[in-house]
C-alpha cells in the first residue's frame, strides 16, 4: 500500500512558538522545583520513621474512648465558634453584598471598592487573621469567633451580591411607579427575593466553618485544635485518633445536615 | 358613591398566613438564641466590642506599618519554597487521583460496593483539614515540609478525585460503546473514549486545585510543615511586626497574582 | 457465516429481548431487520458483537460459539465484527483521525495505542477508509465540528479500518434527513458489494429496507415473524410485522442530494 497521507495542517507559527514556550516553561520549572526542594529523605526513610509509623498506625486507628467526652467538649466549643462567627458574618455581609451589586449600587467606584474589599477578605486565611487576633487580644476562642466572621464575610458578600445582581428588577420598578420610596421597596421588594438564597448560603458557610475553625486551636483561638497540638506533643496517639474520629463524624453529620436543609429552602 | 368592599366584616390581618409567620419566628427565635448562647461559650458577646478591644487591635495594627522592606529577601526565599510545596503536591495529587476518579464514577465501576466505598474513602478524606493532617504528619516524620506536602496531597487528592470523578459521571457514554465493540480493551476505552473527554476539566480542576494549595501551604509553617508560616508565626512572636507586615504583603500579592493567572487559563480552558 | 439456533435472551429485569430465535446469514448478504420499537432488534444485533449476552441457546459465527467468549478472545471478536450506531459514537473532542484510526485498537498493544505508534500501514488503512466515503478532506477536522451526515460517514470510515467479516448497523440513519439518510445506506451498500462484509443494518423506514436489502428479516416482542428476500417483500408483508396498518412515518422517502463532500 502506497498512499501520502496529508500532513498535519500547520498551525499558525505565533501558536506554534506559544505551545513550544509553554512546555519549555513547564519543563523548567518542574526540573527546577525537583531539583533544588529540599526535602531530608535519609531522615524521612529512616528506621526511626519505620519504628515511628509503627508505633503510631495502629494507635491512631484504636481511639481511646476514655477520652471521649472531654473531646466532645473541645468539639462542642468549635461548633459554638463556627457558629458564632458564621452568624456574624451572615449579617455584616449584607452590606457589603448590596455595595458590591451593580444593579443596587450604581456607583462604580463605590462599587469597585465593595468588590475589591470582599475579594482581598477572601484571600486572607482564616488561621492567619485568628493568628493575629490572638496577638493582639490574647489566646482563647474569642479570637478564632473573629476570624472565621471576617474571613466569611469575604465568601458571603461575593454570593450575596451575586444573588442580589439576579434579583428581577421589575418588581422594583414597579414598586418605584406605585410611589414607595426606597425603605419600603428594599423591604418590599427586594430582601423577600434574596432571603432564601442568602440563608441557604450562610448554612453552607456555617458547613466550612466547621470544618475551619477545627484547627484554630492550633494556635491558640480554640476548639478542639488546642487538644489535638496537646496530644500530638505528647505523643498519645490513641488520643489523636479519638479527636480525628471525632472530626470526622461531626463534620460529616453537619454536612449532610446542611445540605438537606438547604435543598428545601431553594 | 363607594360600597364596603368586604360585606361579611372579616378583615385579614396579615399579609402572611398564621402558620408560615409562627413557623418563620420560632426559627429566628431559636437561631438567635443559639447565636446568643454560642457567643456566650465562646466568650464572644458583643459586648466585647469595648474601647479596650478597639485599642488592642489599633495598636497592633499601627505597628504593622511601615513594612520592613529589608526582610523581604529572606520572604522570597520561603515563599518560593511555599510554592514548590503546592506545586509538587497538586503535581502528586494530580497523577494520584485518576485511578480514584475512575473509581468513584458509577458509570466507569460497575461493582456497587467498590464505588461506594471509594466514594466514602474521598468524603472522609475531604472532613480533615489539611492542618490537622499536618499537625499529625510532623508528629509521624519530624518537623520539615515532607509532612506538609504529605498533608497537601492527601487534601487535594480528596477534592480533586470528587471533582473529577463527578466530571466522568457526566460524560457520553456513547464513544465508550463504539470503542469496546470495536475490539479495544479497558485501558484503551478510557484511553480513547474517556481522557479526550474529560481532560480540560482535568487541567482547569488541577489549577483549582493548586490555588486552594498555595493559600493552604502558606500557613502549614504554623505546624512545623514548611514553608512561609514558620517566620510568620516566629516573627509574630518575637512581636517584630514590620517584619510579619512584610511577609503578609508579599504573600498576598504573589497568592493574587496566581489566581490571577490560574483563573484566566482556566476560563480559557473550558 | 452467522448461525442463531434456539436463541433467547432475558434481560436482567425480566423482559424477553430475544426468544427461540433461528437465522442463519451467510457471508456477503445484505440484512435488513424491521420491527416496531422495542420488538428485540438492537438485541439481535448487538447479541452479535455480544454487546449483551444471549442467556440460552447457541450463536455460532464461522462454526464457532461465541457465547463464552470472553476476554482476549471476545475482543478477537469484536475486531472482526464493526458496529455502526445511530449517533454515530465519536469522540468529539477529538480529530476525524484519531476517531478513524480507533478502529484498529483490537490490533494494536496497548502501550503503543497510548502513544499513537501505529504503522505505516494502519495510518494509511485509516486514510484509505476516510477516502472511501469521500471525507479525507476533513482529516484533522474535530468531529464535533462535522455534520451528522459526516459523522456518520467518518463512523463507517472507523469500521472500515477495522478490516472486519461482518459490519453491524443499529439504526444507521435514524438521525438523518432524507437525502442524507439515503447517502449513508449507499455508503454502506458500497462496501458490502466491494469487501463482500456481511453487512446487518437495523431500520425503521420500510422504503430504505425494500431498497437495500438482500433479505429482509421481521421481529415482533422478541421474536423472528418474517424472513425472506427483499423481492418478495411488500407493504403487506410489512403491515403483517408491524401487526398495523402502515402509517407515513415508517417510510423514509426522499431521494438523495448530489454529493456534497
Ligand atoms: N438493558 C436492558 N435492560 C432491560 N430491558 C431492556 C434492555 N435493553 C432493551 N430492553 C428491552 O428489551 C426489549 C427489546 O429492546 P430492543 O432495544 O432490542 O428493541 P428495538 O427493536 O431495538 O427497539 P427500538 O426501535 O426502540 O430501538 C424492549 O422491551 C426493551 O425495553
Ligand atoms: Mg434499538
Amino acid at each position: 500500500m502506497n498512499i501520502n497521507i496529508p500532513p498535519k495542517p500547520q498551525k499558525n507559527s505565533l501558536k506554534i512558538l506559544r505551545n513550544i514556550v509553554i512546555s519549555i516553561g513547564l519543563a523548567v520549572l518542574y526540573v527546577w522545583t525537583f531539583a533544588t526542594i529540599e526535602v531530608p529523605w535519609g531522615r524521612i526513610f529512616s528506621e526511626r520513621t519505620l519504628i515511628n509509623i509503627d508505633r503510631v498506625i495502629p494507635k491512631l486507628f484504636s481511639p481511646d474512648f476514655t477520652f471521649a467526652s472531654k473531646v466532645m467538649d473541645y468539639m462542642m466549643e468549635t461548633l459554638f465558634i463556627a457558629f458564632a462567627g458564621s452568624f456574624m458574618a451572615a449579617i455584616l455581609a449584607v452590606p457589603f453584598g448590596f455595595l458590591a451589586a451593580s444593579n443596587i449600587n450604581s456607583n462604580p467606584v463605590f462599587n469597585t471598592i465593595g468588590k475589591w474589599i470582599l475579594n482581598a477578605d477572601r484571600t486572607f486565611p482564616e488561621i492567619l487573621l485568628a493568628l493575629i487576633f490572638v496577638v493582639a487580644i490574647g489566646p482563647g476562642a474569642f479570637a478564632g469567633v473573629l476570624a472565621i466572621a471576617i474571613h466569611s464575610v469575604g465568601m458571603l458578600g461575593k454570593l450575596y451580591s451575586e444573588v442580589i445582581e439576579s434579583i428581577d428588577m421589575n418588581v422594583v420598578e414597579a414598586m418605584e411607579a406605585n410611589g414607595a420610596n426606597k425603605i419600603q421597596i428594599f423591604f418590599y421588594g427586594i430582601i423577600p427575593q434574596v432571603i432564601p438564597e442568602f440563608m441557604s448560603y450562610a448554612i453552607y458557610r456555617f458547613e466550612i466553618d466547621v470544618r475551619a475553625s477545627t484547627i484554630l486551636g492550633i494556635i491558640g483561638a480554640g476548639g478542639i485544635g488546642t487538644l489535638l497540638v496537646i496530644s500530638s506533643r505528647n505523643r498519645n496517639w490513641d488520643e489523636v485518633g479519638m479527636i480525628l474520629l471525632v472530626i470526622i463524624v461531626f463534620v460529616s453529620i453537619i454536612d449532610y445536615i446542611s445540605s438537606a436543609i438547604r435543598k428545601r429552602i431553594v | 358613591m363607594s360600597k364596603p368592599l368586604n360585606p361579611t366584616g372579616r378583615v385579614p390581618t396579615s399579609l402572611v398566613s398564621g402558620r408560615t409567620k409562627l413557623k418563620m419566628n420560632v426559627i429566628m427565635v431559636i437561631v438567635l438564641a443559639f447565636y446568643i448562647f454560642s457567643s456566650y461559650m465562646t466568650n464572644a458577646s458583643v459586648l466585647r466590642f469595648d474601647q479596650a478591644f478597639f485599642t488592642n487591635v489599633w495598636n497592633m495594627v499601627i505597628q504593622l506599618f511601615p513594612p520592613n522592606w529589608a526582610y523581604a529577601s529572606i520572604v522570597w526565599e520561603k515563599l518560593l519554597e511555599t510554592l514548590k510545596m503546592a506545586l509538587v503536591a497538586t503535581t502528586i495529587a494530580g497523577i494520584l487521583c485518576i485511578p480514584f476518579s475512575l473509581l468513584a464514577a458509577n458509570n466507569i465501576v460497575q461493582n456497587k460496593f467498590l464505588y461506594n466505598f471509594i466514594k466514602m474513602f474521598l468524603n472522609i478524606m475531604r472532613t480533615i483539614p489539611e492542618l490537622i493532617l499536618a499537625v499529625v504528619f510532623v508528629g509521624l516524620f519530624g518537623i520539615g515540609i515532607f509532612p506538609g506536602i504529605l498533608a497537601l496531597i492527601i487534601f487535594s487528592l480528596g477534592i480533586l478525585a470528587k471533582l473529577i470523578s463527578e466530571t466522568v459521571e457526566s460524560i457520553d457514554m456513547n464513544p465508550l460503546e463504539a470503542i469496546r465493540a470495536s475490539g479495544g480493551n479497558t485501558i484503551q476505552v478510557i484511553w480513547y473514549a474517556v481522557v479526550p473527554q474529560v481532560l480540560p476539566q482535568f487541567v482547569s480542576f488541577t489549577l483549582y486545585v493548586f490555588e486552594i494549595n498555595v493559600r493552604a501551604s502558606v500557613v502549614l509553617g504554623f505546624v512545623g510543615a514548611g514553608g512561609i508560616g514558620l517566620i510568620l508565626r516566629q516573627q509574630l512572636n518575637f512581636l517584630s511586626y514590620q517584619n510579619v507586615s512584610t511577609i503578609i504583603v508579599i504573600t498576598f500579592v504573589v497568592v493574587v497574582v496566581i489566581d490571577y493567572i490560574s483563573n484566566k487559563l482556566r476560563r480559557e480552558l473550558v | 457465516m452467522i448461525e442463531l439456533k434456539d436463541l433467547s435472551l432475558v434481560y436482567p429485569n425480566g423482559t424477553q429481548g430475544l426468544k427461540d430465535v433461528n437465522v442463519k446469514i451467510n457471508d456477503g448478504e445484505f440484512v435488513v431487520i424491521v420491527g416496531l420499537s422495542g420488538a428485540g432488534k438492537s438485541t439481535f444485533i448487538r447479541s452479535i458483537n455480544r454487546l449483551v449476552t444471549p442467556t440460552s441457546g447457541d450463536l455460532l459465527i464461522d462454526n464457532e460459539n461465541i457465547l463464552d467468549y470472553r476476554g482476549k478472545d471476545l475482543r478477537n471478536l469484536r475486531t472482526k465484527v464493526g458496529m455502526i450506531f445511530q449517533n454515530y459514537n465519536l469522540v468529539k473532542r477529538s480529530t476525524v483521525m484519531k476517531n478513524v484510526i480507533s478502529g484498529r485498537l483490537g490490533h494494536t498493544g496497548t502501550l503503543k495505542s497510548i502513544l499513537n505508534l501505529y504503522s505505516k500501514e494502519d495510518m494509511a488503512l485509516a486514510y484509505e477508509s476516510l477516502k472511501r466515503v469521500n471525507i479525507e478532506n476533513k482529516i484533522y477536522s474535530r468531529a464535533d465540528q462535522l455534520s451528522g451526515g459526516q459523522q456518520q460517514r467518518v463512523s463507517i470510515a472507523r469500521v472500515l479500518t477495522q478490516q472486519p467479516k461482518v459490519v453491524l448497523a443499529d439504526e444507521p440513519v435514524a438521525s438523518l434527513d432524507p437525502p442524507t439518510s439515503h447517502q449513508v445506506m449507499k455508503y454502506l451498500k458500497k462496501i458490502n458489494q466491494e469487501d463482500n462484509i456481511t453487512t446487518i443494518v437495523n431500520l425503521h423506514f420500510i422504503d430504505m429496507a425494500m431498497e437495500y436489502a438482500d433479505r429482509i428479516i421481521g421481529m415482533r416482542a422478541g421474536e423472528i415473524v418474517f424472513d425472506g428476500p427483499a423481492s418478495e417483500v411488500n407493504e403487506q408483508t410489512f403491515e403483517e410485522i408491524y401487526g398495523r396498518p402502515i402509517k407515513e412515518d415508517d417510510i423514509r422517502g426522499g431521494k438523495e442530494d448530489v454529493e456534497t463532500p
